[in-house]
């Protein structure tokens, strides 16, 4: 048995992102682990899609620091009364996206381009792979959501489920380190989710880290080994899934998980 | 009318060469005014707009007449009527065009972007690679009306005298004193080069419009 303590793999310490005079998340604590697969659940507007975009910078936060593998994202500047300002460079922030992939809710397929042409493209544009590499690792990628027979069928050609597999595929053909996942399943017809659900539970058993901001509370439970219950822009509750989402210890996140399982049958 | 090939071939031959010297200049500097127009560095937007304003407020004819008896008082060079008509017709379609890049770029949802710089693109990428190709896909119909003007606007160059379809139908009518016929046939020679021109747009716009 090893002795050593996993190093984390994110640390987001008193994360603070105000839009206007409107403030989102209220100071966010968390740490990321190897191997973590965290679902993060909340009512609509209490700041989950927020914290997960701030964490591939698609919005900057207003405050609090990030590190990625122990090294602080962005510079840091200390201001006369005290508080640290940090300034990102755009340099930075694209080598920070390409080890934190991100699927979204509405998919962000390139239309003009084929399912495999969305894969091969970070591939071939960020990471400047040959034609040929490209190609090889973005087949196998299609492959690896079953895919493979749509590679040159283009978006408007692909059901909700199948685009959002392209576009894990599209996320996984760069290797991150991270994956982040923005309420994947909520744009499709609930037929489709399973599909979707089933590619994440694939990865989730290869060990990939992930973060999950979903409304499925039934995967949530069997896909995380941590829950975090997000209201009011701060970490509400979390825990193992059985803690947070069978025994709720905050009247909030009860009630919030009776809502869900109001027309249960 | 018909007796005059050499005339009326030579007319072509300019008219043709003015609308091709506009319209790769136009659109080429109609994109950079248009990434001007979009850009949030006032360093960029700034002068973009006041070209825009300037170019768009301003008659093409007037331009052209500037750039052939003012200019050439103010600094040190000759301009050809061609150099002439050229710049007026360039920079007035530089104009119209990099607001129809602007629209374009604005028009596409921000998912776009996102998904563009999620994979780790820089904006210079993501523009390239996934944002005007989709822009200048919905904007080829503007771009067409674009080239169809710039086609019709070279009759413009006749008034400082160069050697175009129009200039030569004029000197065919006063010479012959057949103004149905020569102003009756130019017109139709414009329709005989522009119809085949915006029918091949059409084209060109149903086989980008196969992803769709």
């Amino acid at each position: 048995m090893s002795t050593q303590r996993p190093k984390d793999l994110l640390r987001v310490s008193g994360l603070r992102k105000h839009f206007g005079n409107q403030e989102i998340l209220k100071g966010i604590d968390l740490t990321v682990n190897p191997g973590d697969r965290i679902a993060i659940l909340g009512a609509s507007g209490s700041g989950k899609s927020t914290l997960l975009r701030c964490l591939n910078f698609m919005e900057t936060p207003t405050q609090g620091q990030i590190q990625l593998s122990g090294q602080v994202i962005g510079s840091e500047r200390t201001l006369r009364d005290g508080s640290i300002q940090t300034t990102y460079s755009e340099r930075e922030l694209i080598r920070v996206r390409q080890r934190v992939g991100m699927v979204f809710q509405q998919f962000n397929l390139f239309p003009h381009m084929t399912a495999l042409g969305n894969v091969m493209e970070g591939l071939r544009t960020v990471k400047g792979m040959s034609q040929d590499a490209a190609q090889t690792k973005a087949l196998e990628q299609l492959a690896r959501v079953g895919l493979l027979d749509k590679a040159s069928d283009y978006p408007a050609r692909l059901s909700g489920g199948q685009k959002q597999r392209v576009a894990i595929a599209r996320a996984l053909a760069m290797e991150p380190e991270l994956l982040l996942f923005d309420e994947p399943t909520s744009a499709l017809d609930p037929e489709l989710v399973v599909e979707v659900l089933r590619v994440i539970r694939k990865l989730a058993e290869e060990g990939r880290t992930m973060l999950l901001v979903t409304h499925e509370i039934g995967f949530a439970y069997h896909f995380a080994n941590r829950v975090l219950f997000i209201a009011d822009g701060v970490i509400h509750e979390s825990g193992t899934p059985d803690e947070v989402l069978k025994n709720p210890r905050q009247t909030r996140t009860q009630a919030f998980l009776a809502r869900h399982n109001e027309f249960k049958f | 009318m018909w007796a005059y090939p050499e005339a009326l071939l030579a007319g072509a031959a300019g008219t043709l060469r003015i609308f091709v010297i506009c319209l790769v200049v136009g659109l080429i500097l109609g994109l950079l005014v248009g990434l001007g127009r979009y850009s949030k560095l006032r360093l960029a937007y700034i002068p973009a707009s006041i070209f825009v304003e300037f170019f768009r407020n301003t008659p093409v004819l007037v331009q052209i007449l500037w750039f052939y008896f003012a200019m050439p008082m103010l600094m040190p060079f000759e301009i050809s009527p061609l150099m002439a008509a050229s710049l007026g017709i360039s920079l007035n379609s530089a104009a119209f065009s990099g607001e129809i890049f602007r629209a374009g770029i604005q028009s596409l949802e921000s998912g776009q972007w996102e998904g563009a710089r999620a994979l780790g693109m820089s904006q210079t990428q993501a523009m390239r690679r996934v944002i005007l190709p989709q822009a200048i896909k919905r904007m080829l119909p503007a771009l067409t009306n674009r080239a169809i003007e710039i086609f019709k606007m070279s009759t413009l160059a006749s008034a400082v005298a160069y050697v175009e379809l129009l200039q030569q139908g004029k000197l065919i009518a006063s010479i012959h004193y057949n103004p149905i016929e020569a102003y009756t046939c130019i017109a139709l020679l414009f329709f005989i080069f522009l119809y085949p021109l915006v029918q091949s747009t059409y084209f060109l716009e149903r086989k980008l419009r196969q992803s769709d």
